[in-house]
């Protein structure tokens, strides 16, 4: 029997009753007296030297009350890069400025010149029509590797090139992969593309910014997914503003999706302008605008070798990226490429020696950083699409051979410096060949056949490092954050309990798991529990949602807190019933003296607590309310195995999803329901990353796809019924609920089983195609068919 | 947006003055116009709503014959142009559910988008597009891009299409937007067949002449077998090159054929 309640079991959303009957509370939802409203005038060309903006004819315009260029930020601090790479010669990397507004020169499509604050949002872009600006066009950096050849155009002019860092992991094992790959019975090379992405959750950016002048308070309402990482960074590095004079709420949120972690030049824009105006600014991201200001994510270049013995095992993997950056350096996006990827790559192979080298590269694009997954499903591609073809080269059974080079013992020290815990691969797979019914597949092959359809078969499996992370390895990986997490459980005189999480919740359902976890623990039924998030002025000091870390680490700090309500609560219990405290056991929200009848309500301990009249009071504080921080001693590495069946219209090149299974080993679950969600979810994507999705500029640094007319989000007929199966479960060792995270996995496994399946589909054709970047639009399948 | 007047006029008459003002625009469904102006990409001093004129709204039938009133949304004509279900199905199939309770096929067919459908199935139907002034032969009304013969202020009343014995509409959509990366639209009639070619063309909507003789003699799919299309002057974007379109032309050509009822 399923539970129905407490952690196991699946009750609805609870936050989904707002979401859905439109009475949600977003930051657009938020007008406050006095408000005005911003208007970025933004580049239309990639690269340019700012040469005159003339502000005085808009200035005059009905309604302005203020227009701000790069000249006003003066003195103020630039958007900070939330991590430093030390690159292959010891140094670190080259960290350009960032300003708010576009000083001296614009970088790219979309940066801002000039913000116009009015009294509506028509007159300040009236006001922004007028205003006079004379750039000099200068040639746009958008290649890669042509950005890096000799006396290429800089896209930051006080930089010695364009080249962010070259990194090498581990790069005391170059000689001996290299050495490897050289004496191999076999070596499989591929080169690819992982293809840009805008995240494109359904909620643009907003930001409104208040400034209350008797207690020098500023207030930022943003689209956050961390809104103490966001108060801390934009307080300390670009503003100057103390934590207590500077309140950050992330309200409810429209989906992050990673783009809603950074923070941007227009929260600190909204939150310097309403002081100097002494009027609340707001700004609404219009959809065209998050195309071209939301950083973008993924666009690696990638080449990758797999060296294999007479055997048919993995002895040596080497990987050169070069990474884009885009123009500026985002908040995470130096991590990315580097220890969210580099770290990846044994993937869940026992592959003895690996190389990374890694080439992060300036060019005048939108900032490219984390995107659901972030780093992982860049390092999944590359490694199960070089494994998927080395099976085809070497004519051997492409699930067979990912068994035969599995990683079977654990804890397993990789050869890129991280330890899994736990995981068992084989059981995923066992899982995925019954749910992905593997066997049949030769029948529906014949079917599609039959149909004049070719049908093809693509599994992979995954790996992914998450919840993150413990702040003391990242910090010395460069990383200028902690990555630990905090609650405070606030338990009310009559029993009912306020959870303030340091975790964000942006549609996870948070809301409804978190207090799924203190009833278990407490035995009280989950109504009686509330969470609440997102505001810096409520919660402790939490570094919010990303990374599949929410449960992982902020729901250890949440037990870690409740544990100590509880052992505060037995001693009130013990008192009460006139009792040792070691005798006290708590079961279903009761006290009770072991081995006697006497009991004592959950209840009426609470009161207890807040009316003190019978109380311990020399040996405890009234009150029941505990706060816990909890920093995890490892990542946690949730895997599985997927597979994808597609349709491939041989005379069209179209592809269709037909079945996509995928088996997840995520440790403990709290809520099978919202895991299966989550897995969902990130399926979609990651079949909208391989079919669909592609921002793609021109050489001259123009988006060629800045709207839905050209850009292709996956839709609900795009995607089949999914099977998903969470039930084989190694529990995560290092966390007391033993959980490992599944808000990426979806996302990180799914692309390149899409691929192996357009793959095989191809090949059962009689065409001999090896490789197709994605998306594998119907063109590009068509074209690779035609040879 | 930029700011407009909006007059809503409920006759042709009223509308036809209103559209006689200096920078006058006519607004049909609005399914291209309107994000046109929020883009600020317009900027007509007055709208004029043909919403409230129903006397341009309706489909009826007449003999052999089907008038659709320009006014008529895609999902009326989805639901009451049964007596033309290649049509109907067209109209079924254009973007989605608020798209089709909004856009009108006189919005449409004025606009003359180079992706749109139903240009095609006027075009291969031999239509006959009506408007306050006089009637046109679709042969003439398409023009290119965009372009129509309409003149400045010309309103379409309605369109009369003769029902084929037989006819299919195929469209290859474009994976983001949906329009027809290449539509065919295939109409056989009593003394031929026609066969118009959307989202494809550099010259907009088109009729493949080489395609229309050779299914005239053999309504057989088989019948186009011998026949190349050229990408030269096909459209090249990001969803698909020229010499793809052309090659997709031929594709659906013959799945329209095979298809058409």
């Amino acid at each position: 029997m399923p539970k129905d309640h407490g952690i196991g079991a699946s009750p609805k959303r609870r936050e989904d009753v707002r979401f859905l009957t439109g009475t949600g509370n977003y930051t657009d939802d938020i007008n406050v007296y006095g408000q005005t409203y911003v208007y970025f005038l933004r580049s239309d060309m990639a690269h340019g030297n700012i040469k005159n903006i003339d502000t005085a004819a808009a200035a005059a315009m009905s309604g302005v009350v203020r227009i701000f260029t790069g000249a006003d930020f003066e003195g103020v601090g630039g958007i900070p890069c939330g991590w430093q790479i030390t690159d292959v010669h010891g140094e670190p990397m080259q960290e350009p400025a960032h300003p708010v507004l576009a000083i001296g020169k614009v970088r790219h499509v979309g940066d801002p010149i000039a913000a116009v604050v009015a009294e509506s949002l028509e007159e300040a872009r009236n006001a922004a029509e007028a205003i006079e600006v004379d750039i000099e066009e200068l040639p746009a950096v958008v290649d890669m590797k042509a950005a890096l050849e000799d006396g290429a155009t800089k896209v930051h002019d006080d930089l010695a090139n364009n080249l962010c860092y070259e990194w090498g992991f581990v790069e005391d094992n170059r000689a001996a992969v290299d050495e490897a790959i050289k004496n191999a019975a076999h070596v499989t090379t591929l080169e690819l593309r992982n293809n840009r992405l805008v995240a494109n959750p359904m909620e643009p950016r907003v930001a409104l910014g208040q400034y209350n002048r008797a207690d020098d308070h500023s207030t930022l309402h943003t689209t956050s997914q961390n809104p103490h990482v966001i108060r801390l960074l934009m307080g300390a590095f670009v503003l100057g503003i103390p934590e207590h004079k500077l309140t950050v709420i992330a309200p409810d949120v429209g989906g992050g999706f990673g783009t809603k972690i950074f923070h941007y030049a227009e929260e600190a824009f909204c939150t310097f302008a309403a002081k100097a105006c002494n009027r609340p600014v707001k700004w609404t991201s219009s959809r065209s605008e998050a195309f071209i200001s939301d950083a973008h994510g993924r666009d690696h270049v990638t080449k990758i070798e797999l060296a294999l013995d007479a055997d048919n095992n993995f002895t040596a993997l080497r990987c050169d990226t070069y990474a884009n950056m885009g123009a500026y350096l985002s908040t995470f996006a130096s991590s990315v490429p580097t220890w969210l990827h580099g770290t990846l790559l044994a993937a869940n192979y026992k592959t003895p020696l690996v190389y990374t080298n890694v080439k992060a590269v300036f060019t005048n694009t939108v900032p490219v950083d984390a995107y659901r997954g972030a780093g992982r499903p860049e390092a999944t591609f590359q490694v199960e699409r070089v494994v998927d073809k080395a099976a085809r080269e070497l004519g051997v059974d492409p699930i067979a051979l990912r068994r035969q080079n599995f990683i079977t013992e654990f804890p397993y020290a990789t050869p890129v410096a991280v330890e899994y815990d736990t995981g068992d691969y084989n059981a995923t797979m066992d899982k995925l060949e019954v749910i992905a019914d593997i066997a049949g597949f030769k029948a529906r092959r014949a079917e599609s056949e039959k149909k004049g359809m070719l049908r093809g078969f693509g599994v992979n499996c995954y790996i992914e490092a998450c919840g993150i992370a413990p702040s003391n390895l990242v910090g010395q990986l460069g990383a200028r954050a902690g990555l630990y997490d905090a609650a405070t459980v606030r338990v009310n005189a009559t029993g009912s309990i306020s959870v303030m999480v340091g975790a964000h919740s942006h549609g996870q359902g948070h809301e409804t798991a978190f207090p799924q976890v203190v009833a278990e623990m407490i035995g009280i039924d989950e109504s009686q529990i509330d969470i609440v998030h997102g505001d810096t002025s409520k919660v402790p000091f939490g570094m919010g949602t990303y990374g599949s870390r929410s449960l992982a680490v902020c729901g250890s700090a949440m037990v870690r807190a409740t544990e100590k309500i509880i052992n505060k609560a037995k001693k009130i219990a013990a008192h009460l019933l006139e009792a040792a405290d070691s005798d006290i056991e708590l079961k279903d929200g009761q006290f009770s003296v072991a081995g006697t009848d006497k009991s004592v309500a959950w209840g009426d301990v609470t009161l207890a607590a807040y009316v003190p009249h019978n109380y311990p009071l020399e040996d405890i504080e009234p009150g029941l309310e505990e706060t816990a921080f909890y920093d995890p001693a490892n990542f946690t590495y949730p895997s599985g195995a997927y597979c994808c069946e597609v349709e491939l219209d041989p005379e069209t090149g179209k592809v269709t999803v037909e079945r996509f299974s995928a088996a997840d080993d995520f440790g403990n679950i709290v809520n099978p329901m919202i895991v299966s969600g989550q897995v969902h979810g990130g399926i979609g994507q990651g079949i909208g990353q391989a079919l669909l999705e592609n921002a793609a500029y021109d050489e001259n640094g123009q988006l060629l796809s800045a709207s839905y007319m050209d850009y292709a989000m996956p839709r609900a007929d795009d995607v089949p019924f999914y099977a998903v199966d969470h039930s084989a479960c190694t529990p995560c060792t290092h966390n007391p609920l033993g959980v490992k995270g599944c808000g990426e996995a979806g996302a990180i496994g799914s692309p390149p089983a899409v691929i192996n399946a357009v793959i095989d589909a191809m090949q059962s054709g009689g065409h001999n195609v090896t490789h197709i970047d994605m998306p594998a639009s119907p063109s590009r399948v068509w074209e690779a068919m035609k040879g | 947006m930029y700011s407009f007047e909006v007059e809503r006029p409920t006759s042709v008459a009223d509308a036809a003055a209103a559209l006689g003002k200096d920078e006058a625009q006519a607004l049909g469904g609005g399914q291209t116009l309107i994000p046109t102006l929020k883009q600020r990409l317009a900027s007509p001093s007055v709208l004029v709503s043909l919403a409230g004129i129903a006397d341009i709204k309706g489909v009826s039938v007449d003999g052999g014959t089907v008038t659709i009133g320009g006014g008529t949304t895609h999902g009326v004509v989805a639901a009451e142009a049964g007596a033309y279900p290649a049509l109907a199905a067209l109209a079924g199939n254009i973007g989605d559910p608020a798209v089709r309770n909004r856009g009108t096929i006189g919005g449409s067919l004025a606009n003359n988008d180079p992706s749109a459908c139903y240009p095609s199935a006027a075009l291969a139907s031999g239509a006959t597009i009506v408007t306050n002034s006089r009637e046109i032969a679709a042969d003439d009304y398409f023009q290119g891009l965009f372009e129509t013969a309409l003149e400045e202020g010309e309103i379409v009343i309605s369109v009369k299409f003769p029902i084929p014995e037989a006819a299919s509409y195929q469209k290859f959509e474009q994976p983001a937007s949906r329009f027809a990366l290449v539509g065919v639209y295939v109409a056989k009639f009593a003394d031929g067949v026609r066969v118009a070619v959307t989202g494809a063309s550099e010259g907009g909507v088109y009729r493949w002449s080489e395609a229309e003789a050779a299914l005239s003699g053999n309504f057989s799919a088989d019948a186009l077998d011998g026949l190349t299309v050229s990408g030269d002057d096909m459209i090249s974007d990001l969803h698909g090159s020229g010499d793809y379109r052309a090659h997709l032309v031929k594709v659906m050509t013959k799945r329209a054929v095979a298809a058409a009822s």
